[in-house]
């Protein structure tokens, strides 16, 4: 039953995605790929479990670790590159002042 | 209230600002804010699966913490915007990698046999992150100039990719009936783990430079459903419920960048395109007619100061070349001559979604003044120049005259409307489709050859002599 559950939410996550996504100005591609990809670093709660467990097994806590380093890349990473994108994007007035560049 | 509770409670949270930060994501006013509200979500689900009673140990956790969140740091702060698109595809790889880990992990953990479910997830997990690894890291070696970035194309490609496929199915179906034990369960894993590897690289291999919007944002997908099938193997909502909205983005993405194609996603990833058009090119040449008529910095310059009506289409060239400062140092001096300036971003420009929004913004061109490939088009007979900056499909008017190009059908910026073209170009070579670019040879256009830069810089001299006269 809990299977069933898992699939259900699945299904509409989906369905939400395709919802919240569909209409996005093309200048919002980068960010909201970098964004997302930072989303997808959420499988760093999974790394978490595996590098904490304490199960007496040497390779889980070897491929727990490197999953953590790798999804705190990923997520420290895009989030703060996206920010720093979004920062750049500018009106009119205040992108006279000339960048940060 | 237990903790387990608690901890779902904060992940049903965690999503939520998942979403509304998505949601927020998609709006220049809004954008900044929801990229903080999604990484809140974050660090709420990574703090409450700290107090998880399976979290014991935290020597190795914090190991890995500081490891990934230096190198994290770095990676954002130094990166060059110029080198986004190699960013971001590395970034999906290490996602990819991690959700693989997390899946082998819970393989890796003593204890009984795998359910059957278990173990099918658990070969989703490492067959879609696998790929996306090595895919995400051959589109990097790509991006960055470190390999070719043409289509590498061998003979029976297909047949390798179709054993690849077979491969696959059986090592994670002979994983799967042996409950990942015995004498065949383990090597059936390291089997399905070689398998994939191979298959990013494969898959990515035979993509040209010009369609890496799509690998990108098709890998941006897969490094979500990546995480989305970790989700399934330790039973957790809150990786299903964000890696599944990261693979929805993705695949609208990418449907976004095939339709400005107007190309199916199969032609994309299994045509080589690029690779059989340089041929075709070379057989058709005798058909294009006209000829390539240079135009110098200086005459380039007496066209812009009468010029009331400017657009420009950047290309992937202005990204190799650096331009985008002086660029827009370009079109303030046009904008104090009196014209008006605007930029026509088309969608597969450059090398990911956005790629010329992003450099652009980088050198404080503000967003009004960038418009779409749908609202320029109309407006075109009135330009009186259009400046094309190492753009060259994206503008090839063969795109909607000859049904004979590669590219017929794929909608462009119609540059070729403006009173007068001025098209930069480093050397006389074709596009990377191989396709000789009918927009060149049209009597309203003239060639500005040179490094982008550099041939901005002459015309920008020349604006500002004038000003010191």
């Amino acid at each position: 039953m809990e299977l069933m559950l898992l699939l259900f939410i699945f299904v509409l996550a989906a369905f939400l995605g395709f919802e919240l996504i569909a209409k996005v100005p093309s200048q919002l591609h980068t960010p909201l790929m970098s964004g997302s990809n930072a989303i997808s670093g959420i499988t760093i709660v999974g790394a978490l479990l595996a590098a904490g467990a304490d199960d007496g097994s040497m390779l889980t806590t070897i491929l727990g670790t490197t999953a953590v380093a790798l999804a705190t890349i990923n997520v420290i990473g895009g989030y703060l590159v996206t920010d720093r994108m979004l920062g750049m994007f500018k009106k009119k007035d205040s992108g006279k002042k000339g960048g940060d560049a | 209230m237990n903790t387990e509770t608690l901890i779902n409670f904060a992940y049903i949270v965690s999503s939520i600002l998942f979403i509304f930060g998505l949601k927020m994501l998609g709006r220049q006013a809004t954008a900044r804010r929801g990229n903080m509200l999604s990484s809140l979500g974050m660090l709420l689900a990574v703090v409450v699966t700290l107090i998880d009673r399976q979290v014991v140990t935290f020597q190795w956790i914090i190991t890995g913490l500081a490891v990934g969140g230096v190198i994290g740091f770095a990676c954002a702060r130094l990166i060059k915007m110029t080198s986004m698109p190699e960013m971001v595809a590395l970034l999906n790889g290490f996602g990819g990698l991690a959700s693989l880990l997390v899946g082998w992990a819970e393989y890796a953990k003593p204890g009984e046999p795998l359910s059957t479910f278990t173990s099918t997830v658990i070969v989703l997990a490492v067959f879609i992150g696998g790929m996306t690894f090595t895919g995400s890291l051959y589109a990097f070696g790509k991006l960055s100039g470190k390999l070719s970035g043409k289509p590498v194309l061998f003979g029976g490609q297909q047949i390798v990719n179709g054993m690849l496929v077979l491969g696959l199915a059986v090592a994670g179906a002979l994983f799967v009936i042996n409950s990942g034990v015995g004498a065949m369960g383990p090597s059936a894993f390291y089997a399905l783990l070689a398998v994939a590897f191979v298959l990013g690289i494969t898959m990515v291999m035979p993509i040209g430079g010009g369609d890496m919007p799509v690998v990108i944002s098709m890998l941006n997908s897969l490094s979500g459903l990546a995480a989305c099938a970790a989700g399934f193997v330790i039973l957790n909502n809150v990786l299903i419920v964000a890696g599944c909205l990261v693979g929805t983005s993705g695949v609208i993405l990418t449907i976004i960048m095939c339709k400005a194609m107007n190309r199916s996603i199969a032609n994309v990833l299994f045509s080589g395109f690029g690779s059989d058009a340089t041929a075709a090119a070379g057989n058709s040449e005798g058909q294009i007619q006209g000829e390539l008529k240079p135009i110098s910095a200086e005459d380039s310059f007496a066209v812009l100061e009468a010029a009331r009506q400017v657009v420009i289409v950047p290309g992937y060239g202005m990204a190799v070349s650096q331009a985008q400062h002086i660029v827009r140092e370009l079109a303030e001096m046009l904008e104090e001559n009196g014209a008006e300036v605007r930029f026509a971003i088309h969608p597969v420009a450059g090398r990911m979604p956005g790629h010329m929004n992003v450099l652009l913004a980088e050198a404080s061109v503000p967003y009004e003044q960038l418009v779409e490939m749908d609202s320029v088009n109309p407006q075109m007979p009135m330009m009186d120049v259009a400046i094309v900056i190492g753009a060259n499909d994206v503008v090839n008017p063969a795109a909607a005259r000859d049904k004979s190009s590669p590219i017929y059908g794929m909608p462009i910026i119609n540059a070729h409307e403006a009173r007068t073209v001025i098209c930069l170009k480093r050397g006389k070579g074709a596009g990377f489709s191989g396709i000789e670019n009918q927009l060149f040879l049209l009597p309203n256009t003239r060639m500005l050859y040179g490094d982008a830069k550099a041939s901005l810089q002459a015309v920008a001299g020349e604006f500002k002599a004038m000003a010191e006269a």
